[in-house]
């Protein structure tokens, strides 16, 4: 690819432009794509006239090891797909196992599950927006953003001991119960959140040098946002008034009393709007959630033969020792049905899918992953052509490309 | 008002229809593609595709008839909120369907991942090159017959020690 | 010259021990963030974990005004030659830190296309486990390499000739291209 060099002065001569265009490269390694994603622009002088971009830096065949992984074993890899809301992805992984075995989670799994998913949301959304923040200048709403972040790691660390990658479901139900500390914990949260959301608004919702460098960047209309395939919140920020929590409700989530946020405008400046106040709506399902947890076991029967037993059983009883090997045995297991299924979530970032296809054994004979990186990164070129080049960071943060998600 | 799959049972041979877990799924010929699409987004309301992908049925215990490799087009339709999912098989010597980035440009990317992991050809795509792999890699690694590990493709790289760094 | 002699306040050192001091305190790291672990090495910089109180905050993404490299996360093929060309662009002396079992040994991630820890392909110095570690881990980390650079770092940077100089380059395990390997089924 020939190298363009630029006048120094920034005269144009437009009769010859192609003798003005710089190719730039922007990545893999840099410090505003926060990931591993290569960007090649052509500029005229300040000006994007067209970005390439050039990912699988970060390919590290998810799909592959899925096929050689038990239900239960890959749990562990989605963690480390979206890696800002790593909850997220386990709870989707494992609905769309339970979907394919035809097992329904009792309801105190289902509010867990719908806790942890949410407070999974509040993190991604809190990353994504102190990211957009940083790239933007803000570097105090940085450091007033991974606060909070901090207090939901240590409701998930007193949930399941991670407090990061957390594998938090298994088929059939959780790793484990929540405690009366962990529950207080999450109470503890939704008081003093509020405050510190408000805290960040009141910084930078109308701050000038922030709605300068977002406002009418980026923008996307409601029909290209649904002819791209995009979802979640950049999408609703668009005008598509879709969630699949409300469309398609999944868990318990038909029990809650929420609003979908949307926006009009499709600008940076709108995703950052949307992504803010989606965070309250989750705290308000949170709120009910822990308020009405009802009782009772967090796993299905044992007579399903999916979950592993109470430890006291095992160590206890010929039932209960013999319901263990049942599942743990490697030419045991479970069985799954000659089928292939379709599920998906509401993931922080997009609608999160799987679709997987069972052999008849407890390894998936296919698992893919539908992961709403890979279809927003698509958008970028779309989206910054004619933008300057200090916006392609801002639309770039606003987008929250995970390059784990989007590579897997 | 007839369903979906009534209106594309009239318009075209359906090999099969199916339906698990409440979701439903129609199967047909590979050169049908392109005009079951195009009749799904412009007459039934499939605005949104929502994923493309495959899956490599060489060691599966019930294969299916119609070829080697299936691949999935996963419909939605935000206005109704109806899911539909459409399939369409290739063998290895006639790994190639029509592509359908004229009806969405998502199926743009997701094609050409669709070619890097699985070696399968869109005819009139754009732009197909491999997405996730280098330029220079040679197989297509979700194919059943790569192995996990891969073939040493790894380690194929240049040792910088301490005194050359 | 008589310890006795010189005033109160006045201490005495090797040139060398001053220097290495220095280094330690005022690390630069350049954060290599590929993936999971690179959320923890910012939440390592951010409010909580300050790691301002160690000398090593100034995370500075240009290779060239970096003295401490910390690769965070898994490095596949497509990204080797990338770190390996920023690892060549840091003055020296430099140093490494592998931050995860990914970066380490591969972890979890035994596929066609990630590489079995980086230290197949650049030096590195200090090895943390963990899938991802957590800061307090990488506060450790840094302080050991801090105890290193007091330990065996020198004025003229010879930790890095004799007799490193002279040892011959890693085997690797799998020959490339030559054989395919067999499946493994876990």
């Amino acid at each position: 690819m020939p190298l363009y060099r630029a006048d120094f002065a920034g005269n144009l001569a437009h009769d010859e432009p192609q003798e003005y265009l710089w190719t730039m490269n922007f990545g893999p390694q840099h410090p505003a794509t926060h990931t591993t994603l290569r960007l090649v622009l052509k500029l005229e002088g300040e000006r994007v006239v067209d970005a390439m971009p050039d990912i699988g830096y970060l390919h590290s065949g998810f799909e592959k090891l899925g096929e050689h992984l038990n239900y239960n074993q890959y749990v562990v890899v989605t963690d480390r797909m979206n890696y800002c809301s790593c909850v997220a992805n386990n709870v989707a992984w494992h609905l769309a196992v339970e979907k394919l075995l035809g097992i329904e989670v009792p309801p105190r799994c289902q509010y867990l599950r719908v806790i942890v998913a949410e407070l999974a949301r509040i993190a991604d959304h809190l990353v994504c927006n102190a990211a957009v923040g940083l790239d933007a200048g803000a570097f105090t709403f940085f450091m007033y953003a991974f606060n909070p972040r901090e207090q939901i790691y240590e409701i998930l660390e007193a949930l399941c001991g991670a407090r990061f990658t957390n594998s938090y479901t298994r088929v059939g139900g959780l790793m484990y119960d929540a405690s009366p500390k962990a529950i207080e914990l999450i109470r503890e949260f939704v008081r003093k959140f509020p405050r510190a959301l408000d805290d960040m608004e009141r910084l930078l919702n109308r701050n000038r040098i922030f709605v300068d460098r977002t406002k009418g960047i980026g923008v996307l209309t409601k029909e290209e946002a649904i002819n791209r395939g995009v979802t979640g919140p950049i999408a609703r920020a668009s005008g598509v008034t879709r969630d699949l929590r409300k469309d398609e409700p999944y868990l318990a989530y038909r029990d809650f009393d929420f609003d979908i946020c949307c926006a009009t405008g499709g600008d940076c400046y709108a995703r950052y709007l949307v992504r803010m106040a989606e965070m309250r709506e989750s705290l308000k399902i949170i709120h009910q959630a822990v308020e009405n947890l009802p009782s009772g076991p967090v796993s299905v029967d044992v007579g399903l033969r999916v979950t592993l037993p109470e430890k006291p059983q095992v160590f206890g009883t010929i039932e209960g020792l013999i319901q263990h090997f049942e599942v743990i045995m490697w030419n045991r297991g479970f069985r799954t049905p000659l089928e292939e299924v379709y599920s998906a979530i509401e993931a922080p970032n997009g609608e999160l899918g799987f679709y997987i296809v069972g052999d008849g054994s407890d390894r998936a004979y296919r698992a893919r992953c539908r992961p709403p990186s890979f279809i927003h990164f698509a958008l970028f070129p779309h989206l910054i052509r004619g933008h300057r080049l200090s916006d392609v960071v801002a639309v770039l943060g606003s987008l929250n490309i995970i390059a784990a998600e989007l590579d897997r | 008002m007839l369903s979906t799959i009534q209106r594309l049972r009239e318009n075209f041979a359906l090999l099969e229809e199916s339906q698990f877990r409440g979701q439903k799924r129609v199967v047909v010929p590979r050169e049908k593609v392109f005009e079951v699409l195009k009749f799904l987004k412009e007459s039934c309301g499939f605005d949104m595709l929502v994923d493309v992908t495959c899956v490599d049925y060489l060691t599966y215990p019930r294969r299916p008839p119609w070829g080697r490799f299936g691949l999935v087009y996963n419909l939605l339709s935000t206005e109704t909120g109806e899911r539909l999912i459409v399939r369409a098989y290739c063998d290895v010597d006639s790994a190639s369907v029509p592509s359908v980035v004229p009806l969405w440009e998502a199926a743009n990317w997701l094609e050409r991942e669709v070619w890097d992991m699985f070696g399968i050809r869109f005819e009139g795509h754009p732009d197909l090159r491999r997405i996730l792999l280098p330029e220079d890699f040679e197989d297509h690694p979700l194919r059943k017959d790569y192995p996990l590990q891969g073939k040493g493709e790894r380690h194929n790289l240049p040792v910088i020690t301490r005194a050359e760094g | 010259m008589a310890l006795g002699l010189l005033p109160g306040n006045v201490l005495i050192t090797r040139l060398e021990a001053l220097v290495n001091w220095c280094r330690k305190n005022s690390l630069w790291p350049m954060p290599f963030a590929t993936a999971c672990c690179g959320i923890e090495l910012m939440a390592l910089g951010a409010s909580r974990h300050d790691v301002a109180r160690f000398g090593a905050e100034v995370f500075r993404f240009s290779p060239r005004q970096c003295d401490l490299m910390i690769v965070a996360g898994r490095v596949v093929m497509k990204m080797m030659p990338v770190l390996q060309r920023i690892w060549q662009q840091m003055h020296e002396p430099k140093w490494c830190i592998s931050m995860g079992a990914c970066a380490s040994t591969g972890g979890v991630f035994d596929t066609y296309s990630v590489v079995q820890g980086i230290d197949r392909f650049i030096p590195v110095d200090i090895y943390v486990p963990g899938c991802p570690p957590r800061p307090e881990q990488l506060i450790q980390a840094i302080l050991d390499l801090q105890e290193k650079i007091q330990r065996e770092g020198t004025l003229l940077g010879r930790e890095f000739d004799e007799p490193r100089r002279n040892m011959p380059p890693r085997a690797l395990l799998e020959n490339p291209g030559e054989r395919p390997l067999p499946v493994q089924p876990f």
